[in-house]
């Protein structure tokens, strides 16, 4: 069953296309993998997904219900959750708060809200730091804290933008592994990733963007061979 | 034992009962004082400090729980203060009703000033609430239903009375009714700090952007902090008016209110419902104390004070003084 329709979603920034009639469908459970060079469109099509930044035009459907032009909270409220690029943990509070702002969005009573975010922390491997303030965390636990405030709210379709970028090498496998996990519990997920093996690794579908545009939509190893995708990102990164 | 089950074992708040008993005591003491003997002055003291700290605590629910830096809150001290004397002048409405008057309408005025306002963000909403502050007092200054320029004398009784919130053989009542406020309003917003609309204020004053992943309509909350704040704001100006029975447009709607809240919710501490108290119990002294030995307005004295103070504590503790207190002891214990 699809999960997301997405169809000819495009947003230009002055003459600059951002997002160029970009279409795609994503099959509940599974995990889409969106590749692209810097300045592809890539994080402006999470945003324009979950309502952060009016499309222009196209037609973006959650469950067959057409959640364009809807405001993020709204969409957010129908079980779409997303992590962001450039982190946004709620600093001056603790990973405990944190995660049970989200978990309010399904548990009115506060200890139900906190014995929930307390699940959700310990599934992120986190639960000994559940008391710190999120400025104190690291690069990697932040990227942790991100994925276990989103899967508080409990989306069907959750959204995670670099989830393993500036982070160091050691840290990447865990959050590689936390990906996977996530995906058993059935959620279904869209993560943007410029390492290309992880995406190769964990993806059902890849998605590559070049310049707004989508030049391949396909199983991992159909992208790989894909002459478009080579030229235009693979082969940058073969020669690197 | 499972790391987890350990969590989930631990009480949801700090129950510091040393903390528990101090406070307690001070209640029990701030109840007691007058009945030691205070005089005249040291009860007006009292009572500046109880109004001025749920004042600014009416202030830190607007920019320290939400985030939005207003300064134009005055209006609000003013609009309760005129609801409460013009409903018992012309309707002979006791005051005790006339309070929740006065916070009905400034709720309503929260509600139309902050769905425009409230769209604006920073510099800008703080700019818009200054402006929209001085337009109260200019209005009123010019609307002769409600005494205009002059304001409104409120009709004294012969004698003492609880129906119509005067006194005039002593302070004594007075400070108990302000006591009472103090305490009420303290505790409604320490609750709403550990609420989930306090929970969800702060995601909204630390990341709006975020707050919006997780469902908040941002607008929404801030708005709702704002009818909170407006509505805690405006029965200190009722009392007020009953305390000193003549109040106009220059006093209630000065911009000076708008002023002092916010410093004295931010040298005790903004966003900790402890600022506010602290902040009110060191400012407001200054002030008094300023004004009997300088006369008057206290030479402006008070002021020169209220920026040095403030300077020292945003370069040396921009969290304010509770930020002495260790947090552990105030908040949720760490275990780290």
């Amino acid at each position: 069953m699809k999960i997301l329709l997405v169809e000819n979603l495009s947003r230009s920034f002055g003459g600059i296309k951002a997002n160029d009639d970009i279409s795609f469908s994503v099959d509940q459970g599974s995990i889409l993998g969106i590749i692209g060079p810097n300045g592809a469109g890539k994080s402006t099509l999470f945003d324009l997904i979950t309502g952060y930044t009016k499309a222009d035009r196209g037609k973006v459907e959650f469950f067959k219900k057409n959640i364009f032009g809807l405001s993020p909270d709204k969409i957010s409220n129908l079980g779409v959750g997303r992590t962001f690029q450039k982190l946004k943990p709620f600093a001056d509070q603790t990973l405990l708060e944190n995660v049970m702002i989200g978990a309010f969005v399904k548990e009115q009573n506060i200890k139900k809200a906190r014995d929930k975010a307390l699940e959700i922390i310990d599934f992120v491997d986190l639960i000994e730091k559940r008391h710190h303030f999120a400025k104190e965390l690291s690069t990697g636990q932040r990227k942790r804290l991100e994925m276990a405030r989103a899967m508080a709210i409990e989306p069907k379709l959750l959204l995670m933008d670099e989830v393993t970028g500036g982070v160091d090498q050691k840290t990447i496998p865990g959050l590689v592994e936390l990906i996977k996990k996530l995906k058993k519990t059935g959620v279904t997920i869209i993560t943007i990733e410029h390492n290309i093996n992880i995406i190769m690794e964990i993806s059902d579908n890849v998605l590559a963007l070049d310049q707004g545009r989508s030049i391949a939509f396909g199983p991992p190893k159909d992208i790989q061979k894909n002459k478009e995708v080579i030229d235009s990102y693979l082969g940058t990164f073969d020669a690197a | 034992m499972d790391k987890l089950i350990v969590a989930k074992s631990e009480p949801l708040w700090n129950t510091n009962n040393k903390v528990i008993s101090i406070i307690g005591g001070l209640v029990v003491l701030l109840f007691a004082l007058p009945l030691v003997g205070l005089n005249s002055f040291y009860l007006h003291l009292f009572i500046m400090i109880f109004m001025h700290a749920v004042m600014a605590q009416s202030w830190n629910v607007i920019a320290g729980f939400s985030g939005q830096i207003s300064l134009g809150h005055g209006a609000f001290f003013g609009i309760g203060a005129y609801a409460t004397s013009f409903f018992y002048m012309e309707y002979g409405i006791t005051p005790w009703i006339s309070i929740f008057f006065g916070m009905f309408i400034s709720g309503v005025f929260a509600v139309l000033i902050g769905i425009p306002m409230l769209r604006l963000s920073g510099h800008y909403f703080a700019i818009a609430t200054l402006l929209i502050g001085i337009s109260f007092q200019v209005v009123f200054q010019r609307w002769d239903l409600v005494g205009a320029a002059s304001g409104l004398w409120v009709t004294m009784t012969p004698e003492d009375s609880w129906t119509a919130l005067q006194f005039h053989s002593s302070k004594l009542p007075y400070y108990y009714i302000f006591l009472v406020f103090f305490l009420i309003s303290f505790f409604a917003v320490w609750v709403l700090s550990r609420s989930k609309l306090g929970y969800r204020l702060r995601a909204v004053r630390d990341d709006p952007q975020a707050a919006l992943s997780l469902c908040i309509n941002v607008s929404n909350y801030k708005i709702i902090a704002y009818v909170i704040s407006a509505m805690i704001m405006a029965p200190m100006g009722s009392l007020f008016a009953q305390y000193i029975l003549i109040i106009d447009p220059d006093r209630v709607f000065n911009i000076e209110i708008s002023i002092i809240v916010l410093l004295i919710t931010v040298l005790g501490g903004i966003g900790n419902v402890w600022g506010p108290i602290i902040g009110a119990a060191i400012l407001i002294p200054i002030s008094e104390y300023s004004r009997i030995y300088l006369g008057g307005t206290g030479g402006a004295v008070d002021l020169i004070l209220y920026g040095l103070i403030l300077m020292i504590i945003c370069v040396f503790r921009p969290n304010g003084l509770i930020s002495f207190i260790p947090k552990d002891i105030l908040e949720r214990k760490k275990q780290r």
